[in-house]
């Protein structure tokens, strides 16, 4: 198996790379490579361009700056796993990137490719729908940011037109003592899960849900904010039977069956992991009044 | 092998494998894996499903594991790779880890072995204390037909052993 001939530029800014893309036929963005190039391997895809994203330098970064968080769309998943930043401000994330690949494919893999490669089970799609990320684009026309929860257009293809690049993403963390846990469950560790849940959690001083945030993926064409679930725990008690009715509400999600699991199945783990994932993010969270 | 056809788009790249500087023109869509065994000789890294999924051809870039299979030779200009070739000292003498394998039958037919050992290479540099559930989830990524990774796990840890006491 051996890519298909393809013309392969290497821009070292984001001014060229959007140059190419307005100009060149039938060209593909090159990313972290670990969906793209087994496309190409299998010849799934077949362009007569290949841009390689990797010498833009400015893409790369994780910041924080007015109470957000800023992540460049060709961050390696591996520096969100190893960062201070993320584990202390968005604990979500590093929980979700430990069940993404494994470390072969962290060292590569970038945020940005999870995100327009938009696998419905991906696990960092899932969370910048939890958290409610805006997505930053960049085109010749200029940039714009769309929500993430207009980021998915249909099954595996995001909202962006074809002559837009992802630049990356940003978003407010929750507050200090929130609640947070990523939980899937898939065949083998690494392989993308069948179903995974996101749930985020801020508890009150008398623990009392101030704020609820439930992602579920594996069950639709993209991630799903489920907000019949998160009205259910909205000022509620956090107590068992409070988390087992929101939990219980995600089996009324809308599924797709394929052949690693009917619709019926997932939906039956989409109820069980979001009981998991709202118990662990009750039990991670403190009580700030 | 991987001389360029004539017409094809091809680059000039500056690779430096286990310490040593290869000057290359390769096709820009050939992998780094074809590029590592076709072109430089250097078939220790394996090549089992290249989609990156069995973990075979993984080598160390510029000191982290990344599947060769899913890189491009181009995108490796002026890297440092580490393949197997690259884990015995200049005498011979095989690596404390290789050493291990050899000792707990961590290989059979030996083809997962060049990526069980690199991935177990970059993992024991970040934990050099591991437990066996560590190991195994270091290895998750590593597919092998033969050992049932018992041997695997048992060597790495040994190995774990080794390299504590003689750094
Ligand atoms: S050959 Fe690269 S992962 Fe299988
Ligand atoms: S030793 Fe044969 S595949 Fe692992």
């Amino acid at each position: 198996m051996k890519p298909p001939p393809f013309r392969y530029h290497d821009p070292g800014s984001l001014d060229e790379a959007v140059a190419l893309l307005a100009t060149l036929e039938n060209a593909k963005l090159l990313a972290g490579g670990q969906s793209l190039m087994p496309m190409l391997n299998m010849r799934f895809v077949q362009p007569d361009h290949v841009i390689d994203l990797n010498r833009i330098t400015g893409l790369a970064h994780i910041r924080e700056s007015a109470a957000r968080i800023e992540i460049g769309a060709m961050t390696r998943q591996r520096d969100l796993e190893f960062s201070d930043l993320i584990r202390c401000r968005c604990p979500l994330m590093r929980e979700a990137l430990l069940q993404v690949g494994h470390r072969q494919t962290r060292n590569r893999g970038t945020i940005g490719g999870s995100l327009c490669h938009l696998d419905p089970a991906a696990e960092l799609p899932m969370v910048a729908a939890a958290l409610e990320a805006d997505i930053q684009v960049a085109s010749r026309r200029g940039t714009r940011t769309l929500p993430m929860a207009d980021f998915p257009a249909f099954y595996m293809t995001p909202a962006i037109e074809p002559d837009e690049i992802v630049t990356g993403l940003g978003f407010t963390p929750w507050p200090e003592g929130h609640g947070a846990a990523f939980v899937e469950f898939a065949r083998r560790p690494g392989d993308f899960a069948v179903v995974g849940v996101a749930a985020l959690l801020d508890l009150d001083g008398a623990g009392c849900i101030r704020r609820a945030a439930i992602a579920l993926g594996g069950v639709g064409q993209g991630p799903v904010r489920w907000s019949r679930g998160e009205d259910l725990l909205q000022g509620e008690a956090a107590t068992d039977d409070t988390l087992r009715a929101a939990a219980e509400s995600c089996r009324g999600v809308a599924a797709m069956g394929d052949a690693q699991a009917s619709a019926d199945y997932r939906r039956h783990l989409a109820g069980v992991l979001a009981g998991r994932a709202l118990r662990a993010a009750r039990d991670r969270a403190r009580r700030v009044p | 092998m991987t001389a360029p056809a004539p017409g094809a788009d091809a680059r000039r790249i500056t690779l430096t494998v286990n310490g040593r500087r290869h000057d290359v023109e390769v096709e820009t869509r050939l992998t780094l894996a074809d590029c590592l065994r076709h072109g430089l000789g250097l078939t220790g890294t394996h090549l089992g499903c290249e989609h990156g999924v069995c973990g075979a051809c993984t080598v160390l870039v510029d000191g982290r594991s990344a599947r060769s299979c899913l890189m491009l030779a181009v995108q490796a200009n002026g890297a440092a790779i580490t393949t197997v070739e690259g884990l015995a000292a200049s005498d011979g003498t095989l690596h404390p880890l290789q050493q291990a394998f050899q000792a707990h039958h961590g290989l059979q037919c030996g083809f997962c072995t060049p990526g069980m050992l690199i991935t177990l290479i970059e993992f024991l540099g970040d934990h050099p204390d591991p437990d066996a559930a560590a190991v195994r989830e270091a290895i998750g990524g590593n597919l092998c037909r033969c050992t049932g990774y018992q041997g695997i796990v048992a060597a790495t840890l040994d190995a774990a052993r080794r390299m504590r006491a003689a750094p």
